[in-house]
């Protein structure tokens, strides 16, 4: 339903807007150009896409994310205070966050939801402290190599695509880091 | 230093994947195979947000949108021609994936704002989605104040990748 109000507001706007500017024929000479820029994209990523969902399947069984989980117990005890009592909830929690640094959302989602479930018995419907960081860790995204967007920029003739990945490590740092301390802060303060 | 990064992890994975004893080759092969199925997922939402992206660009309204939040996006020093994918990255992943290729398509992979845009991408979330999957797959009803905690963490987002990209490249 959401995408459906998305592309019926994109396209009434863009009507309204050419309808003012006079804009008719540019209008609608994007029409057929949008579309095939559409499959343009598809295939200048299809080789990115098929090789990272190899590597994010050969990461999965390769016995790395059990290795980047034992790193990660210290700074999810002082986060999720819960895990020092609750083996299990450590397990998917850290197994969500290590798939979603190695970019293998697939995997992730299932593992945080489990995690969810666990954060979320006898509350009642109402969310904990903990699962609203766990939340908010999950839509901040920190992830290892964004593979998506540097195959789109090498399917536009990107010498390097992969220039970005300090800037994106460093972005994603401070937005998970500065949400989680939001979150703790509102915790404190936030008495529904 | 960069260049390494990538070669390093293929080569790091294989390795691992052996000495665990595992198939890499089939690994790998297995999962580019799904690769093709989540791409032939992909194409259709890709051709429809295209055209209407495109069309948005066409008709003249994403530069009067642009325009009209440039006051507010160039106050917090975000670059205001992204102004269209900060409002759409929250709600809609593959749109906003539309909207950040046309970006660097229009402005140049390698200019200020094709690489803001690109960070952008990388570092954020579509938090709409998915703060209703993990409230949804748990059962919970009372938020709290997730919502606003997540729209925070995604404005540092977009006000660092303007920040990194300023700075470092």
């Amino acid at each position: 339903m959401v995408m459906s109000i998305l592309w019926t507001g994109m396209v009434a706007i863009s009507l309204i807007a050419a309808a003012a500017l006079g804009n008719g024929s540019a209008l609608s000479a994007a029409v057929p150009k949008g579309a095939q820029a559409g499959i343009t994209l598809a295939l200048s990523i299809a080789g990115s896409i098929c090789l990272w969902t190899g590597v994010g399947k050969l990461l999965e069984h390769a016995g790395i994310t059990g290795k980047l989980s034992k790193l990660l117990r210290p700074v999810l005890g002082r986060i999720f205070p819960s895990v020092k009592t609750d083996k299990k909830l450590e397990n998917y929690l850290s197994a969500n966050v290590c798939a979603n640094f190695l970019g293998l959302g697939n995997a992730a989602t299932p593992m945080g939801i489990q995690a969810a479930q666990r954060l979320a018995q006898g509350q009642n419907g109402r969310a904990s402290d903990e699962l609203c960081k766990l939340i908010v860790l999950n839509t901040a995204s920190i992830q290892l190599i964004p593979a998506n967007v540097a195959a789109v920029r090498a399917g536009l003739g990107c010498a390097s695509p992969f220039d970005i990945l300090p800037a994106v490590w460093i972005t994603s740092l401070c937005s998970a880091g500065l949400g989680v301390t939001a979150a703790w802060l509102l915790g404190k303060v936030w008495r529904k | 230093m960069t260049d390494y990064i990538v070669p390093v992890l293929l080569l790091a994975a294989s390795l691992f994947a052996l000495r665990k004893q595992e198939n890499s080759y089939d690994l790998l092969l297995d999962g580019a195979a799904d690769g093709l199925k989540l791409l032939i997922t992909l194409v259709p939402t890709l051709v429809l947000l295209l055209t209407a992206v495109t069309m948005l660009r066409a008709s003249g309204a994403m530069e009067a949108i642009s325009a009209f939040l440039a006051p507010a996006f160039r106050f917090v020093g975000i670059p205001p021609e992204t102004a269209m994918l900060v409002l759409i990255r929250p709600i809609s992943g593959s749109a906003a994936l539309a909207v950040g290729a046309e970006l660097m398509a229009e402005h140049g992979v390698d200019s200020l704002v094709g690489r803001t845009a690109a960070v952008m991408l990388g570092s954020t979330e579509t938090t709409f989605y998915t703060i209703s999957v993990y409230f949804g797959g748990a059962g919970i009803k009372k938020t709290r104040y997730t919502l606003p905690a997540a729209l925070f963490a995604d404005f540092v987002g977009f006000f660092m990748a303007s920040m990194t990209v300023r700075l470092l490249m």
